[in-house]
């Protein structure tokens, strides 16, 4: 009775009712205020830009509500009490509905982000078996493009909440020793409005694809099919879900944090995603008014981007690029922090050289903003500064060797298990290792004109992003989803997931700084034909790459849907506080606030410090 | 939940994804393509040569596109039919005799020196084809209608529009009766070694896009195509 | 019995370090030279053009110098995978509790400090001197002193075509240069971003549409090269590519006047001769 109550309430299914009701009253509407003779449904698609954008809008907004997103508004509004009732729900409903309890958006994120992680792949896929060739073969030319256009904008756009959006949210309120985010709400708001944009963008093959990539240069974004509007919708709903999620992060570290947890105390996991925030911050609104300027520019005819209309597409670029160098921090941080966290619990000694760590993490944070014209070393624009973006660019490699010796010092002497968690740790450093120092090839101006625009700076940003991110992604995967479900994961499944991922990774990614060096152009469906062997074994690779996620994916149902053997409460010997709760974590985390004494770094210290009552039972609010 | 129940939502899942993925995938390989004409083929003196008529329109119309006012090029099928078809199979270092009927007004070149013929020859005359029976090298670009371009095989023609004074100019419906107002283009290049070499118009004929380059100008099947040319 | 864990026994951070170190040493000291002189005349643009060869000299001491950070990073974690390694069992030891060690800390800094500002004073010098072949916008600032012969380089959707303002203005579909010789690129657009990069000669020049984008190459010897659009432009941005040759300068002058007399019919349609063109970008043509 409760569940068909719960069916008809604000769930999944209203907010996908009123979504499709919202669309099609924007499209609708759009005809209407475009002046269109007909309100035609698909036959106009190309030429009504303002039809398409209001669609969009209208369907987020109807999907927002169908939620339930504005009953807490309304109810304040008509003078109820402020209340958290959507977090008492429990049973499976709550994961298709607004839950405000953190450990269930994380959840939510971690199979959100997964399901759009698998479509970006899969595209990815796409794009290595028409490489298969030198000349077209399976797709059109403009599917091509298409096709490498969703796959790089699906993943830095979903990507970018990877580390915060399932695990931040989780496990930093239970790291400062809080019962919830500052903001729970919108920290729900977060992760719909992601999950909405990652339909919008999917939605763009109905629409004719869109031509740019994910950098969406105009003119060429001002001329492309409507599929391109998708692209400026999806945008703009990361950016503003990143922004709100960044906002919401940083208030809780703030304010919210235990009794004796000083910043010096704070795990560097927390810093991490601090640092992260802040980026998140300042830069996504940056992003999110550039295609504002650019939706401007294709439905109502304004000329920002247009260079003969008074526009300029160097506009454009200075400000995609404000806000995507951060954004490509934005991935990487997270990645840093996950593995100076996680080193200490397997290497049984303390962080070494905090304040440098914390350090690397915030030089890196202010130094990624005054780096973004070596994006544009070749365009034309501000000829004069390269020297001073050449050398900001290499500066940023000093804060991140802060990473690099704080890791290396911590595993010095440790006494080192190998466990899943601790592999990935490993294999970051070695890619990170391969795509920071390829990038100075691309920081140099010199060589930059060679390996720009080519498969060289395509390799590097691989192994930065998905060597370091996804490395450091499946890292927390397997250290903390014990924590989060209560089953353990199976470690032999996960060691030839590891084995499998890295070495194909490598041999995925390795040859085509080879393929860039020869000069093979990025985002190109043709190539030299004597580059054919490389992109062969290359693709090959990436189809062997794909199937080790298979192999995750198969651990992943297998343990935690059929066989659940429950985990152990502290199952690595941690001396954090998450590990001193019960698995999984009870709804409402701690019984009472935890006083901290110390960080949670002091292996070989003697016992760790008892911060959470020994017998607090599962469930207990 | 019982392990029968679990399996059978696993496999429901994994259902859901296989018919997204595949539909997804099957819709991907599926757009933005032309279906591919294989032009036939007659010997001279074991000597391939090939007979090419094709026609450039200023709407395709709702019965051969579902996008009835963007331009397009049509191409005579062996039975006799126009066809929207822009990628066509041809032999390799073969001569390729090509008759292009414009019935499209005047748009004008964006970049002027497309309007000079190149790599095509109108009888012995080499870079020069003709115009309406008449052997041309080079027409005003402001006249230009439609462009046929084969960059790998550096040949450009350009077609002259017709006048907008012209009476019984052609109806929103292709294809268009040779009875309609019309210019006619004649000429003759030759195709190379295998290859898969793309063809493209030049002039900025997509009404509505900025640079007029959007639409039909983008997408294969209207003003752009390919020559897969075997051996 | 088995061994006592290495980490556990007196005085072992020391010799440990030290091993690392000399282990460091050696590896380097055999790699470095060997990428420098084997890999490194391998590296690409190639030796076609002045430009070409600098950036090979610009790869060569790059790699020379990531080399043996390399090392250093790999023979630590072999190291340390190696000896601190716990030992397998139910217990679970710590290690020791280093916190911090303010000398390899400076060490570090320092160490990494040095290497950025030298590779950036590097870089900065060999751009300095002529550019690099990159683009530099409408007013460059490394100018060689060389008498240059300009060529306009225009990018379109989808094919780029050249123009030669000092033999009369003629604009074709194939780029020729004399050898030899230097040239002044002035790249522009007609409608999207293009990317002009003609690889062996180690040029990267982006096309904007209404600007002016200077580079300068100095060519060597009679060569051909390939010529690639290196910024998604759109449907045909995979096949804008082609081939330029650089010939005598005796070869050239004959194909200039050739081509002056072919183009003749349509140069004299074409635009004055100017650094950059702009076409009505709302051209509704039809």
């Amino acid at each position: 009775m409760a569940t068909a109550r719960r069916l008809i309430g604000f769930n999944l299914l209203t907010g996908i009712l009123l979504g499709i009701a919202g669309w099609y009253a924007g499209w609708f509407g759009g005809h209407a205020l475009a002046g269109a003779s007909s309100l035609g449904w698909f036959d106009d698609a190309d030429y009504n830009e303002v039809s398409v954008f209001m669609a969009y809008i209208g369907g987020v907004i109807g999907f927002l509500v169908g939620m339930g997103f504005l009953n807490y508004p309304f109810a304040r509004l008509r003078g109820y009490p402020p209340s958290l009732r959507e977090k008492e729900e429990n049973g499976w409903t709550r994961y298709f509905s607004l839950c405000t309890d953190h450990k269930v958006v994380g959840i939510q994120y971690l199979w959100g982000i997964g399901l759009f992680f698998f479509i970006g792949g899969l595209n990815a896929m796409l794009i290595r078996t028409e490489l298969m060739r030198p000349n077209h073969q399976v797709f059109s030319a403009g599917t091509y493009l298409t096709i490498v256009g969703i796959h790089g904008t699906m993943m830095m756009g979903m990507m970018s909440s990877a580390i915060l959006g399932p695990f931040a949210n989780y496990f930093v309120p239970i790291l400062i020793g809080a019962r919830r985010m500052a903001f729970p709400r919108i920290e729900a708001l977060t992760f719909w409005l992601l999950m909405a944009a990652g339909v919008i963008l999917s939605t763009t093959i109905f629409f004719g694809g869109f031509p740019t990539g994910w950098t969406g240069y105009p003119p060429l974004q001002t001329q492309a099919n409507a599929g391109m509007d998708c692209y400026i919708i999806f945008f703009a709903l990361v950016g503003i879900s990143m922004t709100l999620l960044g906002l919401n992060m940083i208030v809780t570290i703030l304010t919210m944090r235990a009794p004796g947890l000083t910043w010096s105390r704070l795990p560097i996991f927390v810093w991490g995603v601090l640092s992260t925030a802040a980026l998140m911050v300042l830069a996504a609104p940056v992003l999110v008014a550039v295609l504002a300027m650019g939706a401007f520019d294709r439905a109502l005819s304004t000329t920002y981007f247009v260079p003969g209309g008074g526009g300029s597409n160097y506009l454009y670029e200075n400000l995609f690029w404000i806000f995507g160098h951060p954004e490509v921090y934005i991935l990487a941080l997270p990645g840093f922090a996950i593995v100076l966290e996680f080193l200490p619990v397997f290497s049984r000694k303390p962080l070494w050289g905090y304040r440098l760590a914390v350090a690397g993490l915030l030089g890196v944070t202010l130094l990624s903003w005054m780096v973004w014209q070596h994006h544009l070393f070749v365009s034309g624009i501000n000829g004069d500064l390269r020297p001073f973006y050449m050398l900001s660019t290499e500066l940023i490699s000093i804060p991140t060797g802060f990473t690099f010796i704080c890791g290396m010092m911590t595993i010095w002497r440790g006494q080192i298990r190998f466990t899943v968690p601790m592999l990935f740790c490993l294999g970051w450093f070695f890619n990170f290792l391969i795509g920071g120092l390829s990038g100075v090839f691309l920081s140099d101006v010199p060589s930059d004109v060679t390996t720009h625009g080519s498969f060289f700076s395509m390799a590097h940003f691989h192994y930065t992003i998905m060597g370091g991110l996804i490395f450091t992604f499946f890292a927390a995967i397997y250290y903390w989803l014990p924590k989060m479900t209560g089953y353990e994961l199976n470690e032999r499944l996960g060691k030839i997931h590891f084995w499998t991922m890295f070495v194909f990774f490598n041999s995925t990614f390795g040859p085509l700084f080879a393929a860039g060096f020869l000069g093979q152009a990025r985002r190109a469906v043709t190539y030299p034909s004597s580059l054919q062997f490389i992109n062969d074994w290359v693709s090959v690779t990436a189809f062997l790459l794909g199937i080790s996620m298979l192999v995750f994916l198969y651990n992943l149902v297998w343990s935690v849907a059929f066989k659940r053997v429950p985990a152990a409460a502290n199952p690595w010997q941690s001396r954090s506080i998450e590990f001193q709760l019960p698995s999984p974590v009870p709804v409402h985390n701690f019984e009472t606030i935890p006083t901290f004494t110390s960080d949670p770094y002091g292996y070989g210290e003697g016992p760790a410090p008892q911060l959470v009552p020994a017998a607090a039972p599962a469930g207990m609010d | 939940m019982s392990v029968g129940a679990k399996l059978l939502l696993v496999g429901l899942a994994v259902a859901a994804l296989g018919v997204l993925t595949g539909f997804y995938t099957w819709n991907l390989t599926y757009a933005g393509g032309s279906p591919v004409y294989t032009v036939p083929v007659k010997y001279v003196n074991g000597h391939p040569v090939v007979d090419l008529k094709i026609q450039t329109v200023a709407a395709i119309g709702s019965k051969l596109s579902p996008n009835p006012d963007w331009v397009s090029y049509l191409v005579r099928t062996k039975d006799g039919t126009w066809k929207r078809e822009t990628v066509w199979d041809l032999p390799a270092n073969a001569t390729i005799h090509v008759t292009d009927y414009n019935f499209d007004g005047d748009s004008g070149l964006r970049n002027p020196v497309f309007g000079k013929m190149y790599g095509v020859s109108a009888g012995s005359v080499q870079n020069a084809v003709y115009l309406d029976g008449k052997v041309t090298s080079a027409i005003d670009p402001t006249t230009a209608s439609h462009v046929f371009a084969v960059s790998a095989l550096g040949v450009v023609v350009a077609f002259q529009g017709v006048p907008d004074s012209a009476k019984n100019q052609c109806g929103p419906e292709a294809p268009c009766p040779l009875s309609n107002a019309h210019t006619t283009t004649e000429f003759t290049f030759h195709t190379k070694g295998p290859g898969h070499y793309r063809w493209q118009c030049f002039v900025p004929c997509a009404a509505g896009w900025i640079d007029g380059w959007g639409g039909p100008m983008q997408t294969i099947g209207y003003m752009d195509g390919f020559l897969n040319v075997e051996a | 019995m088995a061994a006592e864990p290495a980490a556990t026994r007196p005085r072992d951070g020391i010799s440990h370090g030290w091993r690392v170190v000399a282990a460091w040493l050696i590896v380097s000291a055999i790699a470095t030279p060997l990428v420098a002189v084997v890999l490194g005349p391998h590296l690409p643009p190639g030796n076609a053009s002045t430009q070409a060869s600098q950036q090979v000299v610009d790869n060569t001491v790059i790699t020379s110098i990531v080399t043996p950070v390399i090392c250093l990073i790999l023979v630590f974690f072999a190291y340390s995978l190696i000896y601190f390694r716990a030992p397998r069992g139910a217990t679970v030891l710590d290690g020791p509790p280093l916190r911090n060690d303010s000398r390899v800390q400076i060490v570090w800094i320092i160490a990494t400090s040095v290497t950025v500002l030298f590779l950036a004073g590097f870089g900065t010098y060999e751009l300095l001197q002529n550019g690099a072949g990159g683009g530099q916008g409408p007013s460059p600032v490394a100018v060689p002193s060389a008498e240059k012969i300009p060529v306009q380089v225009i990018g379109q959707q989808w094919e780029f075509t050249y123009r030669y303002p000092s033999f009369g203005g003629f604009e074709t579909h194939e780029l020729v240069l004399p050898a030899d010789t230097y040239i002044t690129f002035h790249v522009t657009s007609l409608d999207v971003v293009h990317s002009f990069w003609a690889y062996e000669l180690g040029v990267k020049v982006d096309a904007n549409p209404g600007v002016d984008n200077v580079a300068y190459v100095q060519t060597k010897g009679p060569t051909a090269f390939h010529l690639r659009c290196a910024e998604l432009c759109g449907l045909f941005h995979g096949y804008m590519f082609g081939e330029g040759r650089v010939v005598t300068p005796q070869q050239f002058q004959t194909w200039a006047a050739r081509q002056r007399v072919l183009y003749a019919p349509i140069t004299k349609y074409l635009p004055p001769y100017s650094t950059t063109y702009l076409p009505d970008p709302q051209e509704r043509g039809g």
